[in-house]
């Protein structure tokens, strides 16, 4: 059947510079490119292009642009092209439509609509290159009152506590499995998180057995509907221990790996046969209900020897924050919520884009939540699901997270650019593909090099605002939403957020 | 769903002196010497707010909790409405054994003052009421009077000692309740305010306390909305717009409600820094760590100096990396606190210590004895 739907990318390639050495070929997985002996040149084929980006960075001689095409249809506000052209793939396949990445709609990004305070005079602000500045957090759950003792000036601790994760800086890598992404991918996350006194999430996809021993110290490893990978050693490895009951990018369904990414590295992590769809069911089906919930927290909690926090991982969905309190009281030492804009390896469009609230507005009243009943202590809350900067990472915790985990930052950071078509097996990034000449292109030294830079340079920067605000432990900007301020923002919108309004 | 009111609330910055005068023996003496002392640093306020804490001040009464109620309003009528309102909740709830306004020299300059009573009562628990120490029955009651009686704030509420506040310079304010003649006390703290906005009302002025403990403080909390989202979770209400409250109900949870020993306290407030707690032997990391984890909301963050009264002792304090100053004497039984050192040798020329604290470290002055004071 005929496509008609157009290009979204036109590609242009300046003749003059081309030196034909096919390099564009060999980059593009999508077969964009192709080499045309007779006349000694290379061709385009716009319809194949994803716009990754890819060969334009790669091309020696610069001389690859591509760009979203110019042609278009006739413009409607109502029928936009993309509902146009989404409508047109249906009528072509019959199929639901599948995408990759966060919600891309213009839905309200809240932090762009946040302002934070700074010190001038009456409160001095601190030089963060003369100051020690503290971001060191510590995620799970603290008791009410430390019960200590005193004896010969030896204080002793009587309240037995409970095991907390350390993060040097508020900043953990979210939940991406191997499966999902490359193994070089994979590695360089935990590399990273290693060596930046942070974490990795291992996503429902296993932790490689050669990768426990050395990288178990950074690793919270995650339980999820499909259990793929689990054993004893998996859960005891690893620092932390997370239910996933839900994403931001697809709250309320499942995922599905497709078997072409399932490779013979991958089913054995997984244990489930090789090429064979990895298919996890959108419930668990041992969790109908909270108290099942809180069965399972303890099952962990008991295989763990409670050594371990167990977080629980939810979408940020309309009643979410009650359910979050339920979580909270069924034994989990940490929250995870992830918002409207948190990323996906594949998730179906309608669901990416119209399913879940705003992260902003989640945190806030997650927080509120638990403090009006009282339990704020008892779990720590990482906010996912849109921080793009540690602007973002900053306003996150005055409105009440513990911490952040970052998904498509991290990849970003890796060479990613957001083409949403993860679900391809054919990222010409080497990120979201098992496919070994792909894969091999993600150098992990030098992708996890880039991911320490990238929490660095956060850190720094967290650091600056921190010392402008006259605040040098990050604690105590934790819920503290006096530092925050809201422009162009509803009245309801500064309730939700708890904040006042810029000028009030 | 009734939709939740953002927090509007205000946090009032102020730049201030603070003075204390302690007799570790207990012998009391009259307001005389503080408020010249305080009267010395008048550049470090602008006349908009000055206070006093006193304790040793109603040995007749020891046994009674003192509340000092502040009544406000725009016409005499709105306090004396308050005030009655005040009164019926107060015979539901206490027994009030005896009540008189607090006397005052009316020639004297302040502004605009309120109506200011105090009540000596004991607690009539009933009903559910009935399991609750004495001390939290009556912290309850005072966050209800102040958080649901409009106009009306209990503004001092220990046993055989109290608060005197109001706006003006604390010298006048020391005039105004005539505490250099009425009262005399073995521990005296002083409070002289610089706020910044103009809106100063009477009950803004430090000292801030609840039972017998009682904060004067200069600087700012920029952690303010961190520690007070925490102490509501414990029943604290911050109804006094400012934040110096919270270093007040900081120390009564910690201090009385969890019996945690000052030195423990005073690191949970200022603690030191990461660096040098990861320098530590094992059985101090392994303590400071855990403080550090589980009272991170209270760490005081921001420039400040404070003192902390209580009935046996005083308590210098300031912020981890000392914005503020703070000086410390000693002479004989008496012992001192000042934001500045000129103050102290004011009245006492003669010292036999005079140090700076470290930031973060407390400096204690524990009373030798209570049965001087008794006396």
């Amino acid at each position: 059947m005929k496509s008609f739907v157009f290009p979204e990318f036109q590609i242009i390639r300046d003749e003059e510079k081309c030196g034909q050495c096919r390099g564009c070929e060999r980059q593009c997985a999508f077969g964009t490119h192709t080499y045309d002996p007779v006349a000694d040149r290379l061709i385009s084929d716009n319809y194949k292009c994803v716009g990754c980006q890819r060969c334009v960075i790669f091309c020696p001689k610069d001389a690859i642009e591509v760009r979203p095409t110019p042609s278009f249809y006739r413009p409607n506000a109502s029928w936009s092209r993309e509902k146009l052209e989404d409508l047109k793939k249906q009528a072509e396949t019959g199929g639901v439509i599948l995408t990759g990445s966060g919600n891309d709609k213009p839905f309200r990004i809240y932090w762009d609509h946040i302002v934070l305070n700074a010190s001038q005079v009456t409160n001095p602000s601190i030089d963060p290159l003369r100051e020690p500045m503290e971001l060191r957090t510590f995620l799970g759950a603290k008791p009410d009152l430390m019960d200590i003792s005193v004896k010969d000036g030896d204080v002793e601790i009587k309240t037995s506590l409970s095991p907390n994760l350390v993060v040097q800086t508020p900043i953990l890598f979210s939940a991406m499995s191997y499966g999902a992404i490359s193994y070089n991918a994979f590695r360089a996350l935990a590399t990273a998180a290693c060596k930046s006194g942070t974490y990795f999430n291992t996503g429902e996809g296993g932790l490689p057995l050669e990768m426990r021993e050395e990288f178990g110290r950074c690793a919270i490893v995650q339980v999820a509907s499909g259990r793929f990978g689990i054993d004893a050693e998996y859960l005891n490895c690893a620092q932390a221990v997370e239910i996933k009951v839900g994403q931001g990018a697809k709250p309320g369904i499942g995922g599905h790996l497709p078997g072409e990414k399932v490779s013979a590295a991958v089913a054995k992590t997984r244990m489930i046969p090789m090429g064979t769809d990895a298919i996890s069911p959108a419930p668990h089906h041992d969790i109908y209900s909270i108290e099942d919930l809180a069965m399972l927290i303890s099952a962990l909690k008991e295989a763990t020897n409670y050594e371990k926090p167990i977080s629980v991982k939810i979408a940020a969905v309309h009643n979410f924050a009650a359910i979050a309190s339920g979580i909270v009281r069924a034994g989990a030492d940490i929250i995870a919520i992830d918002g409207l804009r948190g990323g996906t390896g594949t998730a179906p469009k309608a669901i990416r884009d119209n399913v879940g609230i705003p992260i902003e507005l989640a945190i806030s009243s997650l927080d509120r939540r638990l403090r009006n009943e009282g339990i704020r202590n008892k779990c720590s809350i990482i906010a996912a699901g849109g921080i793009r900067c540690s602007s973002d990472v900053i306003k996150a915790i005055a409105l009440g997270a513990d911490a952040v985990y970052i998904g498509s930052a991290a990849l970003i950071a890796m060479g990613c650019t957001l083409c949403q078509k993860c679900f391809s097996n054919k990222c010409n990034w080497g990120i979201c593909t098992q496919d070994p000449r792909l894969s091999g292109r993600l150098n992990v030294d030098i992708a996890s090099q880039r991911l320490s830079n990238l929490l660095s340079a956060w850190s720094h920067e967290i650091s600056e605002m921190l010392g402008g605000m006259g605040i040098n432990a990050l604690e105590s900007l934790r819920g503290n939403r006096d530092h925050l301020r809201g422009v162009g923002l509803y009245e309801w919108e500064l309730d939700v957020l708890g904040i006042k309004g810029a000028g009030e | 769903m009734p939709r939740i009111r953002r927090e509007l609330y205000n946090k009032e910055i102020c730049a201030c002196s603070i003075f204390g005068a302690m007799n570790r023996n207990g012998e009391r003496f009259t307001g005389e010497g503080v408020m010249l002392a305080i009267a010395n640093m008048h550049v470090r306020g602008n006349g908009l707010g000055g206070g006093f804490a006193a304790y040793g001040i109603y040995p007749h009464y020891e046994d009674y909790y003192a509340f000092h109620l502040m009544f406000t309003g725009r016409s005499l009528q709105d306090k004396i409405s308050a005030k009655k309102e005040l009164d019926g909740f107060l015979s539901r709830n206490f027994d009030v054994v005896f009540d008189e306004e607090i006397p005052h020299r009316d020639e004297s300059t302040v502004t605009d003052p309120p109506l200011i009573w105090r009540y000596f009562v004991l607690p009539k628990k009933e009903g559910d009421d009935a399991v609750l120490a004495d001390e939290d029955y009556v912290v309850s009651k005072i966050m209800w009077i102040n958080t649901k009686i409009e106009n009306a704030h209990v503004f001092s509420s220990g046993k055989n000692m109290g608060c005197f506040k109001g706006v003006g310079y604390p010298e006048d304010i020391g005039e105004y309740f005539m505490l250099d003649e009425l009262y005399r006390a073995y521990t005296w703290t002083v409070h002289g305010r610089f706020p910044t906005n103009t809106q100063a009302w009477w009950g803004g002025a430090h000292p801030f306390s609840l039972l017998d403990t009682t904060v004067v403080h200069n600087g700012e909390i920029s952690s303010y909305g961190t520690n007070r989202w925490y102490l509501e979770m414990y029943g604290y209400a911050c109804t006094l717009q400012t934040d110096t409250e919270v270093i007040a109900y900081a120390a009564d949870l910690l201090m009385r409600r969890q019996h945690l020993p000052i030195e423990i306290v005073a690191k949970i407030l200022a603690p030191p820094i990461w660096n040098a707690i990861d320098r530590m032997n094992d059985s101090e990391r392994r303590l400071l760590t855990t403080l550090r984890m589980v009272y991170a909301p209270l760490l005081m963050n921001g420039p400040f100096a404070v003192i902390i009264g209580q009935s046996n002792r005083m308590i210098g304090l300031t912020d981890r990396i000392r914005l503020r100053p703070l000086t410390a004497a000693t002479n004989g039984d008496m012992f001192y606190l000042s934001s500045e050192e000129a103050s102290i040798r004011l009245i006492s020329p003669k010292l036999d210590r005079v140090w700076t604290p470290n930031g973060g470290e407390p400096v204690i002055g524990e009373l030798n004895s209570m049965r001087k004071v008794l006396q």
